[in-house]
């Protein structure tokens, strides 16, 4: 029964996540469109149906999958084909330890919405987050294309720059929660948004954000993929349904990067002003879990939102730039920020 | 079971480290071990240390390893056949005797006290570890730091100077 219950989970929640690729992707078409006063896209359509351009969505996927899929000559093969799965893998396999609701009691049984309840919790994330640079600098090598190479090199040093000030950004906030569980976290944050992390530990909620742009390697930090100097970077040499997993991947990180930032600053499933106990008492269960995955969902999309609101309005980073940021600027902060909390804390 | 499986998947790759010609390939394949000890560690009800060893030894570290081969750009073609001398002759013997002396002590373990002794419960979780870190192990712990400290400021002042040399 328990497997099974784990099986619906893991299911449920990585086709959730994977399903809200195509809208993010839609979003940013659209969105990047009204931002630069354009129309965007509005000419694919099914017998005249056209969904504000999400049809767009099915016509990429088919051209996606029905393209010639390259595979260069003197590419190294199983590590070409193997990068762009692990960059995949890793970006959705971060989501396992996110609660989507509060945990509800069921007779003896408390069905936890959450995939895996480790008791390392935000460690894990970070663990596996620290896998998916090799996805980036493997495609960046095995490409066997300068341009390709220079990506990757520039992906794994700035993904281990920032990961040091991301690091340093979440002791502040381990040490003023005192857990590194997320479920603990969310709960303890409570229901009044004043109590909430952004509001209780706000440079490391500036600190952290920052450090998640880095780390999707969206645009005020995409230099492994910068256009302008290495065509696309590491991905420069793939095609067809490999280049889309890269693709996804980068919306997957995204999606996997807000929930993480929700849950730690943003109260997580917590609804503003209506504790869970209330919520499970005063309305079937059914019906709490779902306003509470649902106030989640909201606010991860937002964070969405402000991810590629931010790609639309910020120019990139020069490459020195991005390494004074991280090194002089983030690291120092970080570090300043936990020696208040542990003053705070003390106290 | 589970111990015999992940042991697998340690001993091959760090075998295929060994043999691989290209250095690139030999990096992913010490980072599949690193990743395997790590679920070696949670099986020992580890857990921090497990994390820690993917988010340091296989995130981290091994990237860092990767990226100076990539940078160096070493190919199987740099790799060559090397004579048999007389440092290389000491090398080995030394390798024997470190072979010798763990297998010793291997036997020695798998035949004293120790074998038959019932396995303590490990805690490792945060709480457990760090409490043991900041009052048993205090004096290591911190001695340890002062030590990277020091490697730190080294690799600084090693930088330093070659900064000084090019301008």
């Amino acid at each position: 029964m328990e497997l099974l219950i784990d099986i619906a989970k893991v299911i449920i929640i990585a086709v959730a996540v994977l399903n809200l690729i195509p809208v993010l992707i839609w979003m940013e078409r659209k969105g990047s469109a009204y931002i630069q006063d354009r129309r965007g896209p509005n000419r694919a359509s099914i017998l005249g149906i056209k969904l504000g351009g999400f049809i767009h969505n099915i016509a990429d996927v088919f051209k996606l999958l029905f393209k010639e899929d390259i595979i260069p000559n003197k590419a190294h093969k199983i590590i070409y084909i193997l990068a762009p799965m692990i960059v995949l893998g890793v970006a959705i396999s971060i989501i396992a330890v996110i609660p989507f609701a509060a945990p509800v009691k069921i007779g003896e049984y408390v069905l936890k919405f959450q995939i895996a309840d480790l008791n390392v919790g935000i460690l894990y994330i970070l663990a596996i987050s620290s896998l998916s640079v090799y996805g980036i600098l493997l495609a960046g090598w095995s490409s066997n294309n300068t341009y390709s190479l220079y990506g990757g090199v520039r992906a794994s040093a700035q993904m281990i720059s920032y990961e040091v000030a991301m690091g340093l950004a979440l002791i502040s906030v381990i040490i003023y929660m005192g857990s590194v569980r997320l479920d603990e976290m969310v709960t303890m944050q409570g229901a009044n948004f004043w109590d909430w992390n952004f509001f209780r530990q706000p440079l490391a909620c500036i600190i952290f954000l920052i450090c998640l742009f880095a780390e999707t390697n969206r645009n005020p930090f995409d230099i492994p993929e910068g256009e302008s100097e290495i065509v696309a970077g590491y991905h420069l040499e793939y095609s067809s349904m490999k280049f889309a997993m890269f693709f996804m991947a980068e919306y997957a990180h995204i999606v996997a990067g807000s929930m993480i930032f929700v849950s730690l600053f943003l109260g997580g499933w917590q609804v503003p002003f209506l504790p869970a106990s209330v919520l499970q008492g005063h309305l079937p269960l059914l019906l709490a879990v779902l306003m509470q995955a649902t106030i989640f969902l909201v606010k991860v999309i937002f964070c969405c939102w402000l991810f590629i609101w931010v790609r639309w309005t910020l120019p990139r980073f020069r490459y020195d730039q991005l390494m004074y940021l991280g090194w002089a600027v983030m690291v120092p902060l970080a570090l300043i920020n936990i020696v208040i909390t542990s003053i705070l804390v003390s106290r | 079971m589970a111990f015999y499986i992940i042991a697998f998947f340690i001993v091959v790759p760090a075998i295929l480290v060994i043999v691989s010609r290209n250095p690139v390939i030999s990096a992913i394949w010490l980072v599949v071990t690193l990743f395997a000890q790590a679920a070696l560690f949670v099986l020992l009800n580890a857990e921090l240390v497990a994390v820690l060893q993917v988010l340091l030894y296989a995130g981290a570290i091994m990237v860092l390893i990767l990226f100076v081969i990539m940078m160096l750009n070493l190919n199987k073609t740099s790799l060559k056949w090397r004579a048999v001398t007389g440092e290389r002759l000491i090398l080995g013997l030394g390798a024997f005797y470190l072979l010798a002396v763990l297998s010793f002590v291997l036997w020695m373990i798998s035949t004293g006290p120790a074998a038959n002794a019932p396995a303590k419960e490990i805690a490792g979780t945060i709480e457990a570890t760090g409490k043991l870190l900041l009052t048993k192990y205090v004096v290591p712990f911190e001695l340890l730091s002062v030590l990277l400290l020091a490697a730190i400021v080294g690799s600084v002042v090693l930088s330093k100077k070659q900064k000084v040399k090019e301008t």
